[in-house]
């Protein structure tokens, strides 16, 4: 079914009896041409393209929990393509420009809305670095404006420009980046996927790989042995744990990032904004409440909620900035789990094993990733040659010295 | 998380800094070692969830190094013990 103002219409006026369930709940056949593992963004948006823009016509998704029910449900929702690197600049800019067409493409509303972001300058050394990275990010074809404080008074009056310890200098603005309701991405996707013959299989945890002298035909799961000609993981949190099965040890830590919700109120975030000098961010979501984020917690966690100490430290980022969010009251509050790697960039390549590909490391922004993370994991799965915005994910990178480390923090996950 | 801290009694894990995994305690000797073991070392961790043993520094406190013995679906600490004598149980001369 194809949604439009006119169906809205003429549903609504008989008594929006016609709607249809948006995918079906298919049983597991016994093989695939590609089984996609994890129904997050990245593996629904995999098998999307997959379908779609590579003519597969046997592809299978296999998620162990209900789709939506990882990382993709649970992030920020903030889209940008203001990176450094030239591995990974040119991929998040082709994301945004995924980004832009997306609703259309995949006939479904994400409320993709580029209401621009902000990132402050709080010193001089740092107003050198995000000149240098607006420059990069122009180059690649992205947008970057250099605001002064009068040009950022006139966007967020409310921000406390003369903060004794760090007061605001300048920012950077990206006016194409944004947010998007998340879970719509997963629901576009799974829909756009289903109605082109993917099959969506929920509740089917991968317990294991059929792997036999070095290639892999299949996978174990809770609903019984599936076989494939190419298994594509992609499980962010999860990855050690799903590698593991297959002998493998990934470059990967996991760890626990939170994120808050305040009561309603009513439009004061003009778009999003990040505080320069610790670690905090915020933009207001369609339905009033402040959204807001910092650092992950620091130590490698399965469990999808972290302690204390770190609200602390958010909300006293929040407050060092917009002092005004002070009264606001917190909602709700929660913390998903993500694949840290070991330079804080991702990975989309094959594995030694024939048949076995990853996707993972995405750390706290794989979100933005969404479309080009599966674009391009799906350009590697059809064709088998990795796609040209993607070619530094490689699996094999920390040995030939190609690390993509965005902060220059070295092998250590939690400072990325 | 509380740090019961075997010099320091219990002390709050914001004092502390995570280092990751103790398997970095066994550093390969960077003269001898093969590519893949100082790869391997530096970059290739077991992460699993359920038990692990890990380096917190005691940044805020006495610096020492500990190995802390957690559960990272739970959170709970079941040990903790000074890295120092880790090592040297290990081998490891300092
Ligand atoms: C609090 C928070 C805030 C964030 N904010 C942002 C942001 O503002 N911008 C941004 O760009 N990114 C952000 N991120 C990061 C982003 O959400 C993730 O990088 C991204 O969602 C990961 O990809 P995914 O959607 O495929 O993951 P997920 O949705 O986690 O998908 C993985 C799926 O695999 C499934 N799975 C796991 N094991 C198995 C198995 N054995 N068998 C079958 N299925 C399995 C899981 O159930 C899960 O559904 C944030 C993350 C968090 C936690």
């Amino acid at each position: 079914m194809r949604y439009s103002a006119l169906k809205i219409l003429t549903q609504g006026l008989t008594g929006n009896k016609g709607w249809t369930p948006v995918w079906r709940e298919p049983e597991p056949q016994a093989e695939y041409d590609i089984i996609v593992i994890g129904g997050g963004g990245h593996g629904l948006s995999t098998a999307y393209y997959l379908a779609k823009e590579f003519g597969e016509k046997r592809v299978a998704v296999l998620e162990k929990g209900w789709l939506g029910s990882g990382n993709i449900g649970r992030n920020t929702t903030i889209i940008r393509s203001n990176y450094l690197l030239e591995g990974n600049q040119p991929f998040y800019e082709m994301s945004l420009k995924l980004w832009e067409g997306l609703e259309q493409d995949f006939n479904y509303n994400a409320m993709v809305s580029q209401r621009g972001i902000m990132n402050l300058i709080h010193s001089d050394p740092q107003r050198d670095a995000f000149v240098r990275r607006g420059n990069a990010m122009r180059l690649s074809g992205a947008d970057a404006v250099i605001l002064d404080r009068d040009g950022i008074r006139e966007k967020a009056p409310f921000l406390d420009f003369d903060n004794g310890r760090f007061p605001i200098q300048g920012a950077i603005w990206q006016p194409r980046g944004g947010t998007v309701r998340h879970d719509a991405v997963a629901w576009g996707y799974a829909r756009g996927a289903d109605s082109r013959g993917v099959d969506i299989i929920q509740n089917c945890e991968v317990t294991g790989f059929q792997i036999e002298n070095g290639v892999c035909s299949g996978v174990e799961t809770s609903k019984g042995a599936i076989k494939a000609k190419k298994v594509a993981v992609c499980v962010a949190g999860s990855s050690s744990r799903v590698m593991e099965t297959a002998g493998m040890r990934v470059p990967i830590e996991s760890h626990v990032l939170q994120a808050f919700v305040t009561e309603g109120l009513k439009p004061v975030i003009p778009g999003v904004i990040t505080f320069g000098a610790g670690h905090f961010y915020v933009s207001q979501s369609d339905k009033g409440g402040l959204v807001f984020g910092g650092d992950i917690d620091g130590y490698n966690t399965y469990a999808q909620r972290g302690n204390l100490p770190v609200v602390e430290d958010v909300c006293e980022g929040g407050m060092a900035i917009m002092p005004m969010i002070g009264r606001a009251r917190l909602l709700r509050m929660w913390g998903g789990v993500m694949d840290m790697s070991m330079d804080g960039s991702p990975f989309i390549d094959r594995t030694h094993i024939d048949g076995l590909y990853f996707n993972g490391g995405w750390c706290y922004g794989g979100f933005k990733a969404t479309p080009a993370s599966g674009f391009c994991y799906a350009h590697l799965l059809s064709t088998g040659s990795p796609h040209p915005t993607a070619t530094a994910y490689r699996l094999d990178r920390f040995r030939q010295g190609r690390q993509i480390d965005e902060k220059g923090m070295g092998n250590q996950p939690n400072l990325h | 998380m509380i740090i019961n801290h075997p010099l320091l009694g219990p002390r709050d894990a914001a004092e502390f800094v995570n280092r990751g995994d103790a398997c970095q305690i066994d550093r390969p000797d960077g003269m001898t070692a093969s590519m893949d073991e100082m790869h391997d070392y530096a970059y290739l961790r077991d992460n699993p969830a359920g038990e692990v043993r890990e380096l917190w520094y005691h940044e805020q406190g006495d610096r020492s190094w500990l190995v802390v013995t957690r559960n990272t679906l739970t959170h709970e600490i079941t040990s903790v013990e000074m890295a120092r004598d880790v090592a040297r149980a290990r081998g490891r001369s300092t």
